[in-house]
């Protein structure tokens, strides 16, 4: 075994390369030149998202421990690209006089968690996984608590850190019956022996109620409105797409590859938990006020959606779920985008500030209309296809109720997203938000979000390239 | 070498530190009590792998492998609660969590 080898575990490496330059960087900098981490951060950042992209060795290290695999490759890769999103974003943030000695955390705290989940998106064995999944969760309540001086901030803190635990604890109790039943962790093995035993069962449910925390499916949703609404907004922006994004891959590769043996106990579990997740999460993101929470719910409602795609466990699914990821990578990064520059520039995050937002900030208003667009579904922008494709895929394997309750609620969620467009076009606000002009990483940011919305829709490339790595059970 | 206690005790004593833990989550109303709430899970599901890797896989270690591992994260995660749960000491004044209710519904 040469070192050459390595190189197939290239996403890690490079991140954890990464992390310790950026903190080499905190130790020996000047503290002059201490305000230029942020432009090194992002520029490393943004030469590992290109170099993802070289064509890599496929294969798997430690005796299966650790695999990579095209669909594999692909599921990082998108989760670089919206992770070096939020890190342009955060640019602004950063800058504040507040945050002026936290820089380097807040980018080697971020690029752990990445590796936690490429870690765990890797994964061939439980052990593997779960070490990755904690390294993912237990940075991103650090960096909850982010504002030390905020009370809402410490605790969003202590709400993540607190819920991710009893999540991974009733995780843990799952792969625990899991292991006393198969009498191994890896991947292959599991998949081998598991059969219709009411103990695996028992097991699988503890699993599956663990990650519906981590991607807060109704009923274990109760701690993301909080936590996002009292994290600073880039942490806020990051949770709701990558975390988010990382554990649906990981899901579903462990639904397709682990499980399935007992694919029709699944299907029903998520029939009644993605019927529960849309409804709810849309019936309370009517009655929200501050736009974090607004944004929350509406996540949540969209993890409903996405769980159409897990139910038919065909290749259409998985390759309609990579590429909702994706769609909602830009569609949300595009609405928390223009979230973060108002906060930035004025502190405002309720829904009453946005009134006549058209007719002092017409470019701003015009982008969260787009985003918020492709959120809804609405025909020309991308997530109308990304949604075309999770409702086929369901259909195609006759779950036509399920679809039609799909469908009521994307109108339903019509109805909220156009409440924020009413307020930015018109509503007529007595003190709307003054005219002001964001510097480049901001716009920068929001431009590629924009023409991520719009190109990933009409070039029919990109889901065809993602439906070739896509496989079913 | 499976004379002495049966592995159901094992079993049994596991689920009931799990379920103990649970409902200490869910009913307590002190930070640190929660805490160590979540550690009884944890442990229960460490005296689980440590069971079933004793009584029916002994050839491989696995299991205890994985509980050197849970502790081990289980640290850390802890670590980081603690550290919150001070910050939060400094912001309220308490570590009470019906206090600490700034955001709801």
């Amino acid at each position: 075994m040469s070192l050459g080898t390595f190189l197939v575990m290239r996403h890690e490496l490079l991140l954890i390369a990464s992390a310790l330059l950026v903190l080499m960087a905190e130790i020996f900098w000047n503290p002059d030149k201490k305000r230029y981490i942020s432009l090194f951060s992002v520029i490393l950042f943004g030469v590992i998202t290109i170099v993802g992209f070289l064509p890599s060795p496929i294969g798997s290290l430690f005796g299966g421990m650790y695999e990579t695999s095209g669909t594999r490759l692909l599921m990082k890769n998108i989760l670089n690209i919206g992770a070096l999103l939020v890190f342009i974003q955060s640019v602004t943030w950063l800058k504040k006089e507040e945050n002026s000695e936290k820089i380097s955390e807040y980018f080697i705290l971020l690029i752990s968690t990445l590796a936690g989940m490429n870690f765990m998106i890797s994964a061939g064995h439980f052990l593997m996984f779960y070490i990755g999944i904690e390294l993912a969760t237990i940075p991103i309540a650090a960096l909850a608590a982010f504002d030390r001086y905020k009370n809402k901030s410490a605790e969003a803190g202590i709400k993540l850190i607190l819920s991710s635990a009893l999540s991974s604890g009733i995780l843990l109790y799952g792969l625990s019956l899991i292991y006393g039943t198969t009498g191994t962790f890896y991947f292959n093995e599991v998949a081998a022996l598991f059969g219709n035993n009411n103990l695996q069962i028992l097991g699988f449910i503890f699993f599956f109620a663990g990650m519906a925390f981590k991607i807060s499916i109704v009923p274990f949703h109760l701690w993301t409105a909080d936590v996002y609404e009292g994290s600073p907004v880039n942490i806020t922006s990051y949770l709701s797409v990558i975390s988010k994004g990382a554990a649906v891959f990981i899901l579903i590769i462990i639904l397709f590859t682990v499980f399935p043996v007992i694919i029709a106990t699944w299907q029903k579990t998520i029939y009644v938990t993605a019927i529960l997740t849309m409804t709810i999460g849309n019936l309370f993101a009517i009655r929200q006020q501050n736009l974090k929470r607004f944004l929350a719910f509406s996540s949540i409602s969209q993890a409903g959606y996405i769980l159409l795609g897990f139910i038919g466990g065909n290749q259409l699914g998985m390759a309609s779920v990579i590429y909702y990821i994706l769609v909602y990578i830009f569609s949300n990064l595009g609405a928390f985008g223009v979230v973060i520059a108002i906060s930035n520039a004025t502190g405002k995050e309720n829904m009453d500030d946005y009134n006549g937002l058209y007719h002092t900030n017409p470019k701003l208003s015009l982008i969260m209309t787009l985003a918020l667009f492709s959120l809804a579904g609405i025909p020309p922008v991308a997530g109308f296809f990304g949604k075309f494709f999770l409702f086929t895929a369901a259909a195609q394997k006759g779950y036509y109720l399920l679809v039609l309750i799909a469908v009521l609620n994307t109108i339903i969620s019509l109805y909220y997203y156009l409440l924020v467009v009413k307020a930015m076009f018109i509503n007529k606000g007595e003190t709307p938000i003054e005219k002001f002009r964001s510097d480049f990483p901001t716009r920068f940011a929001l431009g590629i979000c924009v023409a991520g919305i719009v190109v990933t829709g009409f070039a029919s490339i990109i889901f065809e390239v993602i439906k070739n790595l896509s496989f079913g059970v | 070498m499976n004379t002495g206690i049966p592995i159901q005790y094992f079993l049994i004593l596991a689920t009931i530190m799990f379920f103990t833990g649970v409902y200490g989550f869910l009913t307590r109303r002190n930070l640190i009590t929660i805490l160590m709430s979540v550690e009884l899970i944890l442990n229960s599901v460490n005296i689980n792998f440590l069971a079933f890797n004793r009584y029916l896989y002994p050839n491989k270690l696995e299991g205890m492998f994985f509980s050197l591992f849970v502790i081990a994260v289980a640290a850390a995660e802890v670590a980081v609660a603690i550290a919150i749960i001070i910050n939060i000491y400094r912001r309220f004044t308490t570590i009470n969590v019906e206090d600490v209710n700034e955001m709801k519904f």
